[in-house]
């Protein structure tokens, strides 16, 4: 398959994967699937990442960038179909990203400046 | 069932005390079988033997000890002539003529014999040893079971190349063997089990024999590539006198081999493309042996401010100057016009990308990191092996220059190579990449502090916030860190100063669990005698392979600070099945009666584990489980006062996954 039509193909998942109601998406859920869903594994039970999966949050990408990406991936992380991860909870989860609170600036904490 | 006896009844007691002085008598006499005859009564009962009536009666008959002296003794004196500090071993009967000798005759010291409660952790004690003094250490076993035990870190060894020497009792003489199920286990051949991981083994048949072998096995062991060594040991040598031998006997004397250095020629073509290379980078493994290592690396890299990139299997490079990119790799190898690879373990991994999704009918995606055209040059030692059925290799890389040698050992004439070409036009294109790489080592460590403080305060604990807490208590410290699990990553290399050989010691080299608690133990036990502090960070399923090793610690009084990862699980297992489930679209199994945070096989919950009682049960000082990240710092610091005043520390931590 050629990049362009890798390219169409996303694009068009991104709009398919919006999710139907972002505001009754829950946070609490969210939290307890991230970890049920194995995303703490690689990416930490706050997303903020680590040495086998990049960070997630504070700040997370865009639902619809995000989604694709988990959706379609061919890259080190495997991908969550729908059949595996369900839209619903793939929203609560996101919205439990979106309430992890911003990190600190380093300069802020003692034992980052020693 | 009793009868009735119309015979007079004699005392058992009584009976025995006359019988004993009668058979006490008869051990001398001419009579020696001839029954008690004195009493006119007849016995009651059966009437016991000699030997039943020595037991019973505390009646010793008079063992004369061996005459001469036994051939451990000189086993012993060839050992001694070695200079090996300590034996790490569990007692076993095939050994015992050489335990005893060890103990006795030998003082026990140097070496001295170190109690181990597993075979697999008497060889990785003496690897972690290794690693932290450059001495090689002994082990023994018996040559059956005990060396069975030992196999996976004596894999762990060779792939590490690290030097262990290993010893197996065995009762080759099937003709002599005592019964029992000691030498009912006896073999041909002990060493066959560890033959395609040890450089080389010899079973000697002779005092001579065993002189000339373990003085060659050492030799062997302390060339590079290092590598462990075996000598079975018999047990009819072992036991019986020297007789006649003794006078013949002598040992042989110990002279290091120089190690072998790559072609001069091929060096000289390297130091020309390394000299006019406008981006080179240079990638270090398993390269620095010693200190020594580290300054030649540091010097070679300053001629030509090339950045180099260090994948930390040993402590190659300090991490506070300013040409240690390793945080920057993946950019510095897409950039390369040159890579020089010095004792790398995966050349092909370093200029190729893999991806584990599965494609390509399963193989996975495969891409060059490297820019057509860019010189691969590689100095490996490795090379020099000639066989081995259990591999330590990845996918073959073809290269522009190949030196089979010591990277160490070839530094020195490659920087002279070095100097000798270097052209006057260059040094101001030196000095502009110095420049680049003194910025982009400040904005690494900026990234690395603001990445490190992402999930501060998170519980479980961050692993970086792991990594800082400890470095807080440690810093002023003349500190070794002696072992860090995979799921640790490279987090105290981003946050702690590294400058020193013994400031990171590097992974167990097989992948084998079950490395990190004894190895740890023997690093700490030769940092011990080099005052400095030992500092572990252990994961929680590799310590449950061979928690004896911390009784080993409290016996021995190793002060060691071992700080547990505590995630839960097999972590890159965990991930492995999250992996294949989803590739095969299924939800992973996280069990039906009790849920785990993970694949089923995968977790270590439910019940969790209480880590400080087992280590405060083998005699350590421990605290934990610590789960809130504001507690961890003032309880590390009562561990490390702890350590300070010469005792073993546990400290558990409810750790992130990675």
């Amino acid at each position: 398959m050629s990049m362009n039509w890798c390219g169409l193909v996303a694009i068009a998942a991104s709009l398919l994967l919006a999710p139907a109601d972002a505001s009754a998406a829950s946070a609490e859920k969210g939290k307890a699937f991230f970890i049920q869903y194995g995303c703490f594994q690689c990416h930490g039970t706050v997303g903020q990442g680590g040495n086998a999966g990049p960070k997630l949050a504070p700040d997370p990408l865009p639902y619809e960038a995000l989604a694709n990406f988990v959706r379609t991936t061919n890259r080190q992380m495997p991908p969550y179909r729908e059949a595996v991860l369900p839209n619903e909870d793939l929203a609560d989860i996101y919205a439990y990203l979106q309430s992890v609170p911003k990190t600190p600036d380093y300069k802020t904490i003692p034992l980052l400046n020693e | 069932m009793a009868r009735k006896n119309s015979r007079p009844e004699v005392s058992r007691r009584k009976f025995l005390a006359g019988a004993a002085v009668a058979g006490a008598a008869v051990t001398t006499s001419a009579n020696a079988a001839t029954p008690p005859t004195g009493a006119a009564r007849i016995p009651s009962a059966v009437r016991p033997t000699a030997h039943q009536v020595a037991l019973e009666a505390n009646v010793v008959t008079e063992v004369k000890p061996i005459e001469g002296r036994a051939g451990s003794d000189f086993m012993v004196d060839v050992i001694k002539s070695l200079d090996i500090d300590y034996c790490y071993a569990n007692p076993a009967s095939s050994y015992r003529g050489i335990h005893e000798s060890l103990i006795n005759y030998g003082k026990n010291t140097k070496p001295e014999f170190i109690t181990c409660m597993h075979e697999e952790s008497s060889v990785a004690m003496a690897h972690g040893y290794y690693k932290a003094s450059g001495k090689p250490q002994m082990m023994l076993c018996h040559g059956t079971v005990g060396l069975m035990h030992a196999t996976m870190a004596v894999y762990n060894a060779w792939a590490d190349r690290v030097p262990v020497i290993l010893m197996g009792g065995n009762d080759l003489d099937a003709a002599k063997r005592a019964p029992g199920v000691p030498t009912y286990h006896s073999a041909q051949d002990i060493n066959a089990i560890v033959r395609d991981f040890t450089k080389w083994d010899d079973n000697p048949v002779s005092l001579q024999h065993f002189a000339q072998s373990m003085v060659r096995a050492y030799k062997m062991a302390m060339t590079p590539p290092y590598e462990p060594v075996m000598i079975a040991i018999d047990g009819g040598l072992q036991e019986e006198p020297m007789g006649e031998h003794t006078g013949g006997l002598y040992i042989p004397r110990y002279v290091k081999s120089a190690p072998p250095q790559a072609e001069v020629g091929a060096l000289r073509e390297t130091a020309k493309l390394l000299v006019n290379a406008e981006h080179p980078v240079i990638v270090v493994d398993r390269t620095a042996r010693s200190q020594n290592g580290v300054n030649l690396l540091v010097e070679l890299a300053e001629l030509i401010q090339a950045p180099v990139v260090d994948q930390s299997n040993r402590m190659n490079f300090p991490n506070t100057h300013h040409l240690c990119q390793s945080t920057q790799a993946q950019a510095l190898i897409r950039d390369a016009d040159l890579i020089l690879g010095l004792e790398v373990s995966d050349f092909w991994n370093t200029v190729n990308l893999f991806i584990d999704n599965g494609q390509d009918h399963g193989l996975g995606i495969r891409q060059s990191r490297i820019k057509p055209g860019t010189k691969l040059i590689t100095i490996s030692s490795v090379e020099l092996n000639q066989k081995s059925n259990y591999q330590d290799f990845q996918r073959f890389q073809s290269v522009d220059i190949g030196m089979a040698g010591d990277a160490e050992a070839s530094l020195p004439s490659l920087i002279e190579a070095v100097k000798s070409v270097l052209p006057s036009d260059r040094k101001a294109a030196y000095e502009k990449r110095g420049e680049a790489m003194k910025r982009a080592w400040r904005q690494a460590i900026e990234r690395s502090r603001q990445a490190a403080a992402v999930g501060w305060d998170a519980s479980p604990i961050s692993v970086p916030r792991l990594s800082a807490e400890i470095w807080a208590q440690i810093k002023d410290l003349d500190y070794s860190l002696v072992v860090s699990r995979a799921g640790i990553g490279s987090w105290p290399n981003r946050l702690w100063k590294m400058e020193r050989h013994h400031q990171w010691l590097g992974g167990s080299g097989g992948g084998g669990l079950g490395y990190g608690l004894p190895a740890g133990v023997g690093a700490a036990h030769a940092n011990k005698a080099l005052g400095r502090f030992s500092v572990a960070l252990q994961g929680d399923g590799d310590m449950m392979y061979a928690p004896g090793a911390l009784w080993t610690a409290a016996r021995h009084k190793i002060p060691f600070l071992s700080v547990l990862h505590n995630n839960k699980g097999y972590h890159q297992e965990v991930m492995h099945l999250q992996r294949m489930s989803n590739r095969r679209n299924r939800v992973a199994n996280l069990g039906t009666e009790i849920k785990d945070n993970g694949p089923v096989g995968t977790r270590i919950e439910n019940p969790d584990i209480d880590y400080s009682k087992i280590a405060s049960g083998m005699g350590w000082w421990a605290s934990g489980p610590v789960e809130d990240p504001k507690a961890l710092g003032g309880v590390l610091k009562k561990a490390v006062e702890v350590v300070k005043s010469g005792q073993p520390a546990f400290v558990d931590v409810i750790s992130q996954p990675r």
